[in-house]
């Protein structure tokens, strides 16, 4: 562990509501060590800034570390975007490693990630933040006590906070009229970890996302009876087209700038005559066009449901004492029950009005990163692209350092380049016209977003030339 | 320089393909964890031996954990007649990557070239620049000068022969120049094309600080190139005269890497 604070000058302690804050200066405060919280440490580090990060588990990793109580992953977990959309940009995933790792393997690219680029002495684990407040300049004051709940409260004062406590752990719970009085069990895919726990159940599944299909696919090889329960129709992807990671070959296509139109037609097209009629299988015809909804990777869905391993059904109704009823009137009489539903974003050491929060708690952000009234604090990896985050999130890390150190320099452009951005304010990073859930509050296409980062890149770039001018 | 691009739908579209890789390592027999790894890149048709010769175990003399990467179709890394320049980066950053700590990049001739590539996809400690071949028609015109019949057929998709007198100067004996010239093989035709295009490499990331060193009696690089790259980098070359090509297989190695290992202690990169 780090041991910064010891060279804490006690004359300097402030004070807030009768305690003492201690002032850590021209430090970055960073809450959470997962794969975004590490990005951003790296990057700030790599822009000069000293680092405090708070992390309430005792390793890194965060939804990662199949350690930490509010991983979701399960045993079989593997990735749904191929390596070269996985991996940082500058710090590639071995060759030796399969198309699509297993989630212990991008565990230990995390830990090797903070070896290498020596992070862990930033991180104070087994530590929570309770509290983030803006201090009276554009300074933010976060209390933070031992993950445990023991140990008193301390407060310090930071230049600027990076959020980066995950959107994937706080499981978003459907309400459903008849739930109580259901005899089975019913469990959120979170706490879905091993097959063992489906082996000779009737499991219905419930949620189209790719957890959802997953742990369908899952239960088809274990449970005595799996049922698949859909909102809608959606297109499913296979992890494999034409012999190659679907998504390379994608974006293949993305590459080419042709329209939108042009390329869903080319995308349903492909899908067509790779994966064929979805209809054939039991399955509702997609009600929206392909990347209308986040993409569904999975190539062994369509396959299970051929072999009648899986049943497709319609969306749950409403439970009953022995079952469950489906909008379409049939009944189906599980005893597991799995709401692979989704999670929903926490941030409950903030002021909800600090992320421009609308009734229902959706941030406004810009760039899915920067609130629009407070430019020391960003938001890293919010984000849900059709691509894996990690690219995006390491780009988008990189801009926040930017951004602090051109607002360190240069408050007249930091002031020029703040007043343009927030036009773009709570605009979604997506060309195609994404349905309006939860689920797709953070949906950004890839290409979009990255573009438009590095446009934000690029206006800011002269500002960190003298970054590191050690010599 | 050219600002960092982020979209880079080549290399998600069509990543580089694996390659079974030859890296050698010398181990300092006290570790000292205030030095960062050195890894060295050699040049085309050279291999990882070329610093196996001397520069490794130097380096690992002076407390530095010591690597050198043979890119494909090199050394004794799987053959690779198609690799493209990219190619060679991806290898280098795969086994910078795969070191335990943040690494140094040292690069000589195109392999030089092939660092600035690099630098662009990992963020080093520090690049260092020997004697680079940045390609370019001054470079193809200053071999033909020198080495017309050696030269003439990669011009054409051919296979460059590099003769003595570019690679070393005569203080070097001969029977160690001769076997030197026997070892050295080819790179692949289209990264030899690649190199005489000469794409400028993007912008390092991370900021690292970038040396460069030469020799004004250079028969490879032209004094003004070398002068060129160092400009590129924001600074000087540091000039060990009296040298061939080859820094460190000729007769005074020791004196441009002890300059290089002098850089790094005292920057504490």
């Amino acid at each position: 562990m780090s041991t910064a604070n010891d060279s804490f000058d006690p004359s300097t302690t402030l004070w807030r509501d009768g305690r003492p804050v201690y002032d850590r200066r021209d430090t970055v405060c960073v809450v959470g060590a997962g794969a975004s919280g590490l990005a951003a440490v790296k990057n700030l580090r790599e822009h000069g800034f000293g680092v405090d990060c708070y992390e309430r588990e005792t390793s890194v990793g965060g939804a990662w570390n199949w350690r930490h109580d509010r991983s979701p992953v399960y045993a079989n977990t593997h990735l749904i975007s191929s390596k070269p959309f996985t991996q940082f940009p500058d710090f590639p995933m071995p060759d030796t490693w399969p198309d699509y790792p297993h989630h212990s393997q991008l565990l230990s690219y995390l830990e090797r990630y903070a070896d290498h680029f020596d992070l862990n002495s930033h991180v104070w684990f087994g530590t929570e933040v309770v509290k983030v407040e803006p201090a009276d300049d554009t300074s933010w004051d976060v209390t933070t006590r031992s993950a445990g709940g023991v140990g008193s409260e301390r407060t310090h004062r930071y230049l600027a906070v990076v959020l980066a406590n995950g959107h994937n752990w706080a499981p978003k719970q459907p309400a459903y009229e008849g739930l109580d009085e259901f005899r089975g069990q019913t469990i959120h895919a979170s706490a879905y970890k091993d097959p063992k726990e489906l082996r000779g159940r009737r499991v219905l599944v419930v949620g189209g996302g790719n957890t959802g299909c997953d742990i369908a696919v899952e239960a088809a090889t274990s449970a005595s009876q799996t049922w698949h329960s859909t909102r809608r129709g959606y297109w499913y992807l296979p992890k494999y087209l034409l012999g190659r990671p679907a998504d390379q070959v994608n974006d293949q296509m993305q590459a080419t700038r042709l329209p939108l139109g042009v390329r869903q037609w080319l995308a349903a097209r492909t899908l067509r005559l790779t994966v064929g009629d979805q209809s054939r299988f039991g399955l509702p015809k997609p009600d929206h066009k392909v990347f209308e909804t986040h993409p569904i990777s999975n190539s062994q869905l369509i396959y299970h449901l051929g072999h009648g391993t899986i049943t497709p059904v319609p969306d749950v109704k409403r439970f009953h004492r022995s079952g469950v009823e489906l909008t379409d009137g049939r009944q189906v009489e599980p005893d597991l029950v799995v709401f692979a539903t989704g999670y929903l974003p926490r941030f409950e050491f903030l002021a909800p009005e600090i992320l421009g929060a609308d009734e229902h708690g959706r941030p406004t952000l810009y760039l899915h990163a920067f609130p629009r009234t407070y430019p020391t604090l960003a938001v890293a990896g919010l984000l849900q692209p059709d691509s894996g985050l990690f690219p995006l999130v390491h780009w988008q890390t990189v801009l926040i350092a930017r951004w602090l150190r051109l607002r360190d320099r240069d408050l007249e452009r930091a002031a020029a380049f703040w007043s343009r951005a927030s036009a773009d304010v709570g605009k979604r990073w997506n060309r195609a016209r994404v349905k309006d859930s939860t689920r797709h509050w953070f949906e950004v296409n890839h290409v979009d977003y990255l573009r438009a980062l590095q446009g934000a890149l690029d206006e800011l770039s002269p500002a960190t030339a003298t970054a590191r001018s050690t010599r | 320089m050219t600002s960092v691009r982020i979209m880079r739908t080549r290399d998600w579209a069509h990543p580089v393909p694996p390659a079974r890789r030859e890296v050698l390592t010398a181990t300092p027999e006290l570790p000292d964890d205030s030095k960062p790894p050195v890894l060295f890149v050699p040049g085309f048709g050279h291999g990882a031996w070329a610093y196996a010769e001397h520069w490794l175990e130097h380096a690992a003399g002076r407390g530095f954990a010591a690597h050198a990467v043979s890119p494909r179709g090199h050394g004794n890394s799987e053959p690779a007649p198609k690799a493209e320049l990219r190619a060679y980066a991806h290898d280098v950053v795969q086994v910078a990557a795969g070191l335990p700590r943040q690494a140094v990049l040292v690069g000589h001739g195109a392999g030089a070239l092939v660092v600035a590539h690099a630098l662009a996809r990992y963020p080093a400690r520090a690049g260092v620049l020997a004697a680079p071949v940045f390609g370019g028609w001054a470079t193809l015109g200053l071999a033909l000068r020198h080495n017309l019949f050696g030269t003439l057929p990669a011009a054409f998709g051919g296979k460059l022969r590099l003769a003595r007198r570019q690679l070393f100067s005569r203080a070097l004996p001969e029977p160690a120049a001769r076997e030197y010239l026997r070892r050295i093989g080819h790179a692949s035709p289209r990264a030899q094309w690649e190199l005489l295009r000469s794409r400028p490499p993007e912008e390092p990331v991370g900021a690292p600080p970038v040396l460069v060193v030469g020799t004004p009696d250079d028969r490879v690089v032209p004094r003004s190139a070398l002068d060129k790259v160092a400009r590129r980098y924001g600074g000087a070359p540091l000039l060990f005269p009296g040298m061939g090509h080859d820094l460190m297989l000729d007769a005074r190695w020791p004196e441009p890497l002890d300059a290089i290992l002098d850089w790094l202690e005292k920057g504490e990169h």
